[in-house]
């Protein structure tokens, strides 16, 4: 006998986290399955162990196990991808929580313009600005319908910021570029550190619009909506890569979970890896999912009315292509959309020195803290001159730079990596320098995709997820033209020194050095089934009972960090799954 | 906490026992003298390598000294224990692969797409100092030990720069493995056996597992005033 329940999560992050409250909120009997091992702050996030950076970051603690499941990777369709062996590019999570435990807590609403750039790229420059082979989509749904979920997530996360207009009254000094508010922050944003206040001052004076990144790392003490509470961030400079030892970084295991655990309508289960998602003869319904339980090897079927993927973004497309949920995305005859839309983002990180009397003292900082501008990001300059789509927030966001990321990172480019001149630099650089990061988009194309591999399998004999990528000249056009911008700003910081990095024409995607995890697109939604996997309710065009939450969505990489579009998202859906879908099961558009 | 073998030579314990040798309520609590007695013996003994043999371990303690040498910026890779920390990680399950995709074939690619060769970390560390000894008595009719800094430096600039094959293993490839755990063993916590006197942290002006800049957010560029402590409490 299946054992049945409502609804069946799989993935104990963010999205799925949100989910789960909704969803239990609604009344539901709610099962969400986790692949990695169970992870509490009083546990793993404790003081000290917590802040080992060779038993973080360094050895990966917290992250995507490899040995079980990863993916392969190439540059061109015609080239034979390859395993991503070693975690290095992009650094996935594992465990309850899942990246929503080691990430760094910037909490970016959207860019109104970026939920719909084709409409808007096409209005101001014409449908021939867009080049070949760019598949460049409106999400098909507005800033004005997620702004009550956007606001909603910001008074769980605890987000500490400074608004610029609420209720079309300008009240602050925060982003000029920022679309109207309901509300304002829940918290006031967190201080500048060093770095970030010597950037603010030359981005100002350059006649530029600085502003305080919008943080999840609680500035004060918080209780949230649930009653969960946060504790005032200390800038102790462990977020990225680590769990908050403070319960300061807004987490679903601080922010969700402590209240969800209670409700009896919920069980979470762990070392729970979800093979496929069960689907009745005409593959149309879901029927539940069947799960690996990782400690007793034992498969284990449940049966469930309405089953919501909240894994990583392309452990939510691999689901769904070993399950036979949609039709995958064919590069070649351009149909399907399983895998359609895969999406990075543009980062580069640039270097300024500052004189041998200041130092920056890297190693203070908060995840989510720093200053911005957005005077190159989105539609907010004219592209028309440029001629490329997209754009970059430029930013100081001092995480805390720890001793081992900063000496393997130190030196190269020409100069020593080893040896008394390497040291030299690496202590000159730890003390004297500060990051400036041009934070940009990426635009989806035809031949960038995903699909299931042909070779390489996971440790539980399924096809690995296959990913075909590499950097376009519009977005290397992009990064380039941001770049530029940041050299005046680091003469009027009193730079002595700087090391400006950007892509350069034809350079390969390279998986052997971080940049970011903010990886997308894959199951986008969309308003047309054509050339989407799901609909504006995150919903399964193909499979009715089941929705796709996720960066998954996002139909071109923005320039903005994930994690608060994803959340708005998942209360969007719930929201309509609650007012609607209960109701009436069954598809909520018509394809 | 890491997994560690339950050997008296886990510096966790070692700096414990130091740390608690001269308080009366260790004495007190103990209650056998002769324990004590071992353990502070222990405490100053060298460390003895698990993993490497006495020459790959002089290896080490020779190349690694190249990469991250003592000079007027401070302690060596020698003085820091990085070879200590290297036959330490090579007991974790790090050295044994359990965190890459291992799974064949293997097929090697353009280098973008990163590492794609057999062998887990304990594999590199054997067959790359064995390489790197034949290498050197190809070149220099000596081991790599007894070759002048320069030389040795000579040998390693050339394994970086990818002209050297090590056997089944390429040159740069060894070479960055040494490197990045050399690194490591210079400015990881103590806990794992390098790092030592906090030397790496004092260095870089890192105040350790202080974790509390509350009022050091914004101090106009100021030096951050306080040295830095460890894990275990040690302070430097």
């Amino acid at each position: 006998m299946v054992k049945h329940v409502d609804a069946i999560i799989v993935g104990a992050g963010w999205a799925g986290s949100i989910m789960a409250k909704e969803l239990t909120e609604a009344g539901l009997s709610v099962v969400m399955l986790e692949r990695g091992p169970e992870r509490t702050t009083p546990v793993e996030g404790a003081y000290p162990d917590s802040i080992d950076e060779l038993r973080g970051a360094i050895r990966k603690r917290l992250f995507q196990n490899l040995s079980q499941s990863t993916v392969t990777i190439r540059n061109t369709m015609d080239q034979t991808a390859l395993p991503y062996r070693q975690l290095a590019a992009f650094l996935p999570g594992e465990g309850v929580g899942g990246a929503g435990l080691h990430w760094s807590g910037v909490h970016f609403r959207v860019a109104p313009e970026d939920l719909r750039l084709r409409s808007a790229v096409i209005e101001r420059y014409g449908e021939k600005f867009i080049p070949e082979g760019m598949n460049l989509q409106d999400y098909g749904v507005t800033y004005d319908e997620l702004e009550p979920f956007f606001d909603k997530a910001e008074k769980v996360f605890g987000t500490s910021g400074e608004a610029y207009r609420v209720q079309g009254k300008i009240v602050g000094d925060g982003n000029v570029f920022s679309p109207d508010r309901s509300d304002n922050f829940p918290l006031p944003a967190m201080k500048d550190t060093f770095s970030a206040s010597v950037f603010r001052d030359a981005a100002k004076n350059a006649g530029y619009h600085p502003y305080a990144l919008p943080a999840a790392n609680a500035s004060r003490q918080y209780t949230n909506t649930y009653g969960c509470q946060m504790g005032p961030c200390n800038f102790c400079g462990y977020c990225s890569g680590y769990d908050c030892y403070l319960y300061s970084k807004a987490s679903p295991n601080v922010n969700i979970l402590p209240v969800l655990r209670q409700d009896p309508g919920f069980s979470l289960i762990a070392d729970a890896h979800v093979l496929r998602v069960d689907l009745d003869s005409t593959k149309t319904k879901a029927t539940g999912v069947t799960y690996l339980d990782t400690k007793t090897r034992k498969e284990i079927s449940l049966s469930a009315d309405l089953v919501i993927l909240g894994a990583f973004q392309f452990n939510n497309v691999h689901l769904m292509l070993v399950s036979g949920i949609g039709k995958p995305y064919d590069p070649v005859s351009n149909t399907g959309t399983v895998g359609r839309n895969f999406v990075y983002q543009t980062i580069t990180s640039s270097r300024v020195w500052l004189p041998p009397s200041t130092y920056t003292n890297q190693f203070v900082g908060a995840g989510g803290a720093g200053v911005a501008i957005d005077d190159f990001n989105s539609m907010n300059f004219d592209h028309g001159p440029l001629g490329f789509v997209g754009g970059s927030p430029v930013w100081v966001n001092q995480a805390g730079v720890k001793p081992i990321a900063a000496a393997l990172g130190a030196g190269g480019g020409g100069t020593p990596r080893w040896g008394s001149a390497y040291k030299d630099s690496l202590v000159n650089t730890y003390k004297h320098s500060l990051g400036i990061d041009a934070h940009g988009s990426n635009m989806a194309y035809r031949d960038v995709y995903l699909d299931l591999d042909p070779t390489w399998k996971d440790a539980y004999g399924q096809p690995l997820l296959r990913m075909t990528f590499t950097w376009k000249d519009n977005d290397i056009r992009m990064n380039q033209y941001v770049v530029s911008k940041i050299e005046p700003i680091a003469r009027a910081m009193g730079a002595t020194k700087m090391n400006l990095v950007h892509l350069n024409a034809g350079q390969p995607f390279d998986t052997r050095t971080y940049q970011t995890t903010h990886l997308g697109g894959g199951a986008i939604m969309g308003d047309n089934p054509q050339t989407s996997a799901i609909n504006r309710y995150l919903q399964s065009w193909d499979v009715s009972n089941v929705f796709v939450i996720g960066s998954n969505a996002f139909p071109q990489g923005m320039g903005y960090n994930p994690t608060g579009m994803v959340a708005a998202l998942a209360y969007w859906a719930a929201h309509h799954i609650r007012a609607t879908y209960l109701k009436s099961p069954g598809p909520m558009v018509k394809a | 906490m890491p997994p560690m073998e339950p050997t008296l030579n886990n510096p966790f314990r070692r700096s414990v026992v130091k740390g608690l040798l001269g308080t009366t309520s260790f004495w007190m609590a103990s209650g056998n003298a002769r324990w004590a007695e071992a353990l502070a013996a222990e405490a100053a003994q060298p460390y003895r390598p698990v993993f490497f043999d006495a020459a790959e371990y002089q290896f080490l303690e020779s190349a690694c000294e190249r990469l991250f040498p003592a000079d007027h910026n401070g302690p060596g890779a020698r003085a820091l224990g990085v070879a200590e920390f290297l036959d330490r990680q090579m007991q974790t399950p790090y050295a044994r692969g359990e965190n890459w995709y291992m799974s064949g074939p293997f097929e090697q690619g353009p280098a973008n797409l990163g590492y794609q060769l057999p062998f887990i970390p304990k594999d590199l560390y054997r067959k790359g100092i064995a390489g790197v000894e034949h290498y050197a008595r190809q070149q220099y009719g000596k081991g790599f030990v007894a070759l002048s800094a320069m030389q040795q430096d000579e040998i390693l600039t050339a394994l970086e720069g990818g002209s050297v094959q090590l056997g089944d293993i390429p040159g740069r490839v060894f070479f960055e493995q040494l490197r990045t755990n050399t690194l490591e063993g210079a400015f990881a916590d103590p806990l794992y056996g390098g790092n030592r006197g906090l030397g790496g942290w004092v260095m870089l002006g890192f105040p350790g597992a202080r974790a509390d800049f509350m009022d050091w957010v914004n101090q106009e560029g100021a030096s951050y005033p306080i040295g830095p402590v460890s894990i275990s409490g040690e302070t430097a």
